[in-house]
């Protein structure tokens, strides 16, 4: 039996890995920033509208998350470059794994506290698009789940700190184009 | 002038279907009235933990039920200390001044579909207007149960501050599901 072999340089992640990629890295940046702000503000307006938009914002991670792991299981990545300790390698290999399961959980867990508060999730307003609540209203349940939130949220928020330092170790200190294989743009040296 | 026999009739038959139809007050601990609003399209339903009232309802003679229900504002409960102390400001319930809302409904209209149509008069916030709601009855162990929901427009009590005008919409839903026990 043989797999479908697809056309990737092997050096490379797929331009729709990579895409994937940067789209969920600026969602969960940008919903982290916002969660931290909007929670601390005084009820308003405003407050209910950073609050919708941190949930459109989770919930488009979570099917592109989806997406991105249908398409990692049917194109594996590049192999590692050579020449790295078997420490590093494991821990990279352990911090991605942890990663693309947070991407799944962190919005779970906001759609799971947003159902048990009895606010269901309603994707960009629009009632046609409303969510089914995954349990129903309940304050303790509720409490829970916002612990859970946020304790998964600063789990990933230094695992993606260590995740940028190693791909910016790997491009100044090690100078050995890992990092290139994940940029939108093609690095200078593979042209040449 | 009405001749004597007439009054003396009329009082008599007054008496009699008074007994047999006589005001009952809503089992509270039993049935449940909430209002569901939309915010950013988010519909929140949330309860009003105490009120009261009165349903006397012959079954035989529907066009002369009659029922009142009154509404604690400052029991509406959406499950957050903020949230509970902005809906009860002036802009909003105001329920410093207005505590009470009312609901005062004056006969059952049968619906093709066994349920019914009842119109009553919505006291809140000081404002009144005509409300018609749907109801359906059900008898249950002990009693009925009348439920239905209704939309009103929060903006013609004047309920709500303008500046949420763009977060939370006007039609607001209200449940009701009120059960009555049987007269003794």
């Amino acid at each position: 039996m043989t797999m479908p072999s697809p056309p990737v340089p092997a050096d490379r992640y797929t331009t729709t890995a990579i895409a994937l990629h940067w789209l969920i890295a600026l969602l969960i940046v940008g919903g982290f920033v916002v969660g931290l702000y909007m929670t601390g503000l005084k009820l308003s307006p405003d407050k209910l509208k950073l609050y919708s938009w941190h949930k459109w914002s989770g919930m488009t991670v979570l099917a592109l998350a989806v997406l991105r792991l249908v398409w990692r299981g049917r194109h594996p990545p590049p192999p590692p470059l050579p020449g790295q300790p078997r420490w590093q390698l494991q821990a990279a290999h352990a911090a991605h794994l942890a990663l693309y399961g947070l991407i799944v959980a962190v919005p779970m867990s906001g759609w799971l506290y947003s159902s048990a508060s009895g606010y269901p999730v309603v994707y960009f307003g629009i009632k046609a698009l409303q969510l089914p609540d995954l349990v129903d209203k309940n304050k303790e349940l509720a409490a829970l789940l916002k612990e859970v939130h946020e304790w998964l949220n600063w789990t990933m928020a230094a695992l993606v700190t260590m995740h940028a330092a190693a791909a910016v170790k790997h491009q100044l200190i090690d100078r050995d184009g890992t990092l290139a294989r994940m940029l939108p743009w093609r690095h200078r040296h593979r042209s040449a | 002038m009405k001749p004597i026999p007439a009054v003396l009739a009329s009082v008599l038959l007054g008496a009699s279907s008074g007994l047999l139809a006589a005001e009952r007050a809503i089992d509270t601990s039993r049935s449940t009235l909430s209002a569901v609003f939309t915010q950013m399209g988010v519909p929140v339903e949330a309860p009003f933990k105490r009120f009261s009232g009165r349903v006397d309802h012959d079954p035989a003679k529907p066009a002369d039920a009659k029922a009142t229900l009154d509404i604690d504002t400052a029991s509406f409960d959406i499950g957050d200390d903020d949230y509970n102390a902005e809906v009860r400001k002036p802009e909003w319930f105001d329920s410093a001044h207005y505590p009470k809302a009312t609901f005062t409904a004056t006969g059952l209209k049968p619906a093709a579909d066994g349920s019914f149509e009842a119109t009553g008069t919505l006291v809140l916030k000081g404002r009144k207007a005509e409300l018609k709601a749907p109801v359906t009855v059900k008898a249950e162990a002990g009693g009925s149960r009348y439920s239905g929901v209704v939309t009103m427009s929060r903006k013609a009590f004047g309920i709500g501050d303008p500046a949420w005008d763009g977060t939370v919409e006007d039609p607001v839903k209200i449940k009701f599901q009120l059960f009555v026990p049987a007269a003794r």
